[in-house]
């Protein structure tokens, strides 16, 4: 099969990589760039799982080709901390609210709400509010409510003073 | 002792790896020169295969090998039976790759192994597979009927197993009784759905003859001693590796094909091989449970005293049984829940039909229990003319009656079920004050003014947890580090146990948990246990680990007054050091000690070099290393239960239906659990919501759809509704805590409980949210489309 050259940019660092086009955005990141935060959980793009963000936006990877970020800015799980080191306060949050345990879902939830967060901008959401954010993610281990809590909790450290 | 960290709430150790994307699922290992692995799968429930030809496959560019049934040679073979049984007339397992039959959508056929899984999907569409369909087996009391068609050509019948037990003298019971009556109660097939399919990974090293295996399976040890076995491979030299999994849910624990031919491909090949499940694979290909039809009886006294019950039950196996009975033996002696039932029979068969096999999913059996008898409850309740919770206080088991011995009726690990502990009463008092209950019926009357119809439900469980045989642990103060190194058999699904048993080991060794490194699921780090399933973690590895640790604790503490010339009657251990009670200032530390108690001594830091200034760590004229003695600060412990230890629960929701639409909303939900003495509630009470959050969907949502032909019909997310954050509520929770008396540390499991009691108290708040029409749920789980038939099918009272 032919392939193409594609070039993103992801956490920072560019890369360049050859892929046949029909080369799954979640496959790329996890094989081709070895980034394997993101997680693939249906391929179907349903569960939410391989979830990043492509120029700013939540997006699916397993329903995109590579092809198609081709000049992109790709975030991953893996580029969310501060470069020097610890947790962002959502990674942090997910941590003092118990908002994970098997951890496979979690960085499609962390990267769906570090998305939500950045257009809110604010700390006073509502738990039916954060529910409906973060519908987009299943979740088979935590019964979402812990969940919920550290989103809530992660925009009263990221904007309470505000 | 100045560190308490067994019963808090820590903050879990496991995190911040997941949170960062540094979780290391199978999936994740580096493997550049792996292959890769799909499977062709049996579109067919059932049908003999007449062509199966791999030919142009085995030509495609990039394709390494394409398998079938007659290139395993001498590993053409049946799966083990995992648990035997004599109630077993013919136990089928199945190959690994089919031979003429196939017996389900989803049986593995051919395997092909190629440079990408891209490529070897495409190859699976050159192999040419022609067959000859066989009628399909699909309902389970059909197949039961004179003249049904068979699941296995070569076999008469669909019973793949049958079981009476009694108890007492039921039918004298039902002479006796004031009041009898029958009902029939059935629950669907569901599935466990982590949200990691299954993989592996394995790698052979030729010259070294060593095989390591990154397995998702919840039972690595089992793994190694089958490969091991099968291959013939010294028993050392094979390490199976369970490194993060996402979510077990007992679908990863049984023994799956894949599970042998990627290590048996490695090892042709001589290359690393990889095969990750996807979705679809997983619906077709992984293990299901739940179909069970109860037909009970019921003799009770004219005060609602239940004297007997006669359950007869049909329960769905799938194409194989490799679990045994597992799941029916559980669902039979949990049947009669937190309550007397002096006298009680139960009878299943189970019956094999052309799906998916069956095995336990987390509440394994007890959903369809808990759903039977709770639904009992309610009924008896209207017989009688009392609510819903006398009934049930008529019929608890009583703390003055525990240990509380049902009788000649054995559970899952053979022994007669005995209910160790539990505070049945206060419990209830509990969940009624958390879920509003009296004030409910004002609410539900106000909701009914404004159109909305609103109802109140409650179940109660009982859980046989924490089964045997054993579970061991090795526990060392690390000499380099000074933390504390934990190593156990069984393995970490998620639930924290890289926490909870590094509690364990803190509270006995006067460290903070943060300092304890758990290693579970790792053969080589401890070669010795079972596995993770029946709620048994905390309980048989957590006790494990305490009697290591405080074998390690007094080794310490020997070390130390040699050290310091001290009595060790005179020191104390805190805060990771050893120090003269009174003179905190004459102390070794935990790491110090553990080095001075390996004579081989080195100093390349500062701790090496101060522990050479202490005394000796032995006082002995002769060796160094003294006849019986060992070298460093360590032991190996093993706890091995005398039955299970019985934890227990009472939940209640408070749901709204929608007459016009068949839609169902959780509009609250409360629990409260006894899992005996508490490690740490945070994860317990995760653990219970995220039960509670799959009993949502075993109540409402999640069904598999098996057409006549034996088609599973909704194999995908799409279809499959697993509920979102948006479907589950919000949920209080309250802890009791009863110890148990069978273990020192008082612990019961909590892994499978939230999910038991869903489906029943949905049923009955259902029921209740509808109590001016005359309906009754019996069958679990509905949809709005079913829940829509029944509400206008109800005549109105």
């Amino acid at each position: 099969m032919s392939s193409r050259s594609v070039t993103v940019t992801v956490n920072g660092s560019t890369f360049e990589r050859e892929v046949e086009p029909r080369l799954l955005l979640s496959d790329f990141l996890r094989h081709d760039v070895g980034l394997t935060g993101t997680h693939v959980g249906c391929e179907h793009g349903v569960c939410g799982c391989c979830t990043v963000r492509v120029d700013g936006e939540a997006v699916r990877s397993c329903l995109m080709f590579a092809v198609q970020a081709d000049g992109a800015e790709i975030l991953t799980v893996e580029g969310l901390a501060p470069a020097e080191g610890g947790m962002h306060p959502i990674q942090e949050a997910f941590k003092e609210c118990h908002g994970l345990q098997c951890g496979f879902c979690t960085p499609g939830f962390v990267m769906a709400a570090s998305a939500y967060l950045d257009e809110q901008q604010r700390a006073d959401l509502t738990d039916e509010e954060v529910r409906e954010a973060i519908s987009g993610n299943l979740c088979r281990c935590t019964g979402y409510q812990n969940i919920v809590e550290a989103v809530k909790y992660a925009a009263k450290t990221m904007y309470g003073d505000s | 002792m100045s560190t308490r960290v067994f019963g808090k709430p820590i903050r879990r150790n496991e995190d911040e790896r997941l949170l960062t994307g540094l979780g290391s699922y199978v999936d994740d290992i580096s493997a550049p020169t792996a292959v890769h692995v799909a499977f062709l799968r049996s579109p067919e429930a059932h049908a003999r295969i007449v062509k199966l030809d791999v030919n142009r496959a085995r030509g495609h560019p990039g394709v390494v090998a394409v398998y079938t049934h007659t290139d395993l040679g001498e590993h053409d073979i049946e799966l083990p039976l995992m648990i035997p049984h004599p109630c077993m007339p013919y136990p089928k397992t199945q190959r690994l790759l089919a031979h003429d039959e196939v017996h389900y959508v989803g049986q593995t056929i051919a395997m092909v192994v190629a440079e990408s899984r891209y490529v070897a999907e495409d190859a699976l569409e050159l192999i040419e597979l022609d067959y000859d369909p066989l009628p399909a087996v699909v309902d389970i009391e059909a197949a039961l009927e004179d003249g049904a068609s068979t699941t296995h050509t070569d076999s008469p019948g669909n019973v793949g197993a049958h079981l009476e037990q009694k108890v007492g003298d039921p039918d004298a019971a039902f002479r006796e009784a004031d009041i009898v009556f029958s009902e029939r109660y059935s629950i669907e097939r569901s599935a466990g759905m982590a949200m990691e399919t299954r993989g592996v990974l394995a790698d052979y090293d030729a010259r070294t003859q060593e095989l390591t295996v990154w397995d998702t399976t919840q039972a690595p040890l089992t793994i190694k001693g089958s490969l091991g076995s099968l291959f013939g491979i010294p028993y050392n030299k094979v390490r199976v590796k369970q490194p993060d999994i996402g979510g077990g849910f007992g679908t990863k624990v049984m023994f799956y094909p894949d599970e042998v031919l990627v290590p048996w491909a490695a090892i042709q090949l001589e290359r690393p091989v990889k095969y990750i499940e996807d979705r679809i694979e997983h619906f077709i290909g992984s293990a299901h449970e739940r179909k069970q039809i109860h037909d009970i009886e019921v003799a009770a006294t004219a005060d609602g005293v239940v004297l007997g019950l006669r359950d007869r039950f049909v329960h769905d196996t799938g194409a194989y049984i490799p679990y045994g009975i597992a799941v029916a033996q559980v669902a039979a002696t949990q049947l009669p829940g937190p309550y007397r039932v002096p006298n009680f029979s139960v009878e299943f068969t189970a019956v094999y039909t052309n799906t998916v096999p069956v095995t336990p999913y987390r509440g394994c059996g007890r959903p369809q229990a808990c759903m039977v008898i709770e639904r009992v409850m309610d009924r008896l309740a209207t017989e009688v003319g009392v609510d819903r919770v006398e009934i049930r206080r008529r019929n608890y088991i009583q703390p003055e009656e525990f240990p509380y011995q049902r009788g000649d009726i054995l559970f899952a690990d053979g022994l007669p079920v005995t209910i160790d502990s539990g505070q049945y009463d206060k419990q209830l008092d509990l969940l009624l004050e958390t879920i509003g209950w009296e004030d409910f019926p004002a609410e539900k009357e106000r909701a009914r003014a404004e159109g909305r119809h609103l109802g109140i439900g409650l179940a109660n469980y009982v859980e046989g947890t924490g089964l045997g045989p054993y579970e061991g642990a090795h526990v060392q103060i690390e000499p380099t580090t000074g933390k504390v190194w934990v190593a156990t058999g069984l393995t970490s699904i998620g639930q924290g146990l890289e926490t909870t048993l590094a509690q364990v080991a803190a509270e006995e060794l006067g460290v903070e948990a943060h300092d304890v490194l758990v290693v579970t699921g790792d053969t080589q780090a401890m070669p010795w246990g079972v596995a993770t399933f029946a709620s048994r973690a905390a309980v048989v590895s957590g006790n494990a680990v305490a009697v290591a640790a405080l074998e390690v604790r007094k080794k310490a503490l020997g070390y130390a007054a040699n050290m310091l010339e001290a009595a060790t009657d005179d020191l104390e251990l805190a805060d990771g050091k050893i120090f003269v009670r009174g003179a905190p200032e004459r102390h070794v530390t935990l790491k110090q000690v553990a080095i001075a108690s390996n004579p081989l001594r080195y100093a390349f830091d500062d701790d090496a070099r101060a522990a050479t200034q202490f005394a000796p760590a032995r006082r002995a004229d002769g060796p160094q290393l003294p006849p019986g003695d060992e070298p460093g600060l360590e032991a190996t412990g093993y706890y091995s239960p005398p039955h299970a230890t019985w934890a227990s629960g009472a939940h209640a929701a408070v749901v709204e239906v929608d007459l016009a639409t068949g839609e169902l909303t959780y509009v609250r939900y409360a629990a409260v659990h006894d899992c005996g003495t508490v490690i740490n509630p945070m994860i317990v009470e995760g653990q219970v919501m995220g039960g509670v959050a799959q009993g949502i969907g075993g109540s409402f949502y999640e069904r598999m759809a098996y057409d006549d032909t034996g088609q599973l019909r909704n194999a995908s997310f799409m279809d499959f509704l697993v509920p979102y954050a948006t479907e589950v509520p919000a949920m209080r929770l309250e802890h009791l805590e009863t110890p148990s008396p069978l273990n020192p540390k008082g612990i019961k499991g909590a892994g499978e409980a939230g999910c038991i009691p869903v489906p029943a108290l949905t049923a009955s708040a259902i029921d209740d949210a509808l109590s001016d029409l005359d309906i009754t749920i019996r069958d679990m789980p509905l949809d709005p489309c079913s829940l829509k038939a029944i509400i206008d099918a109800a005549p109105t009272r």
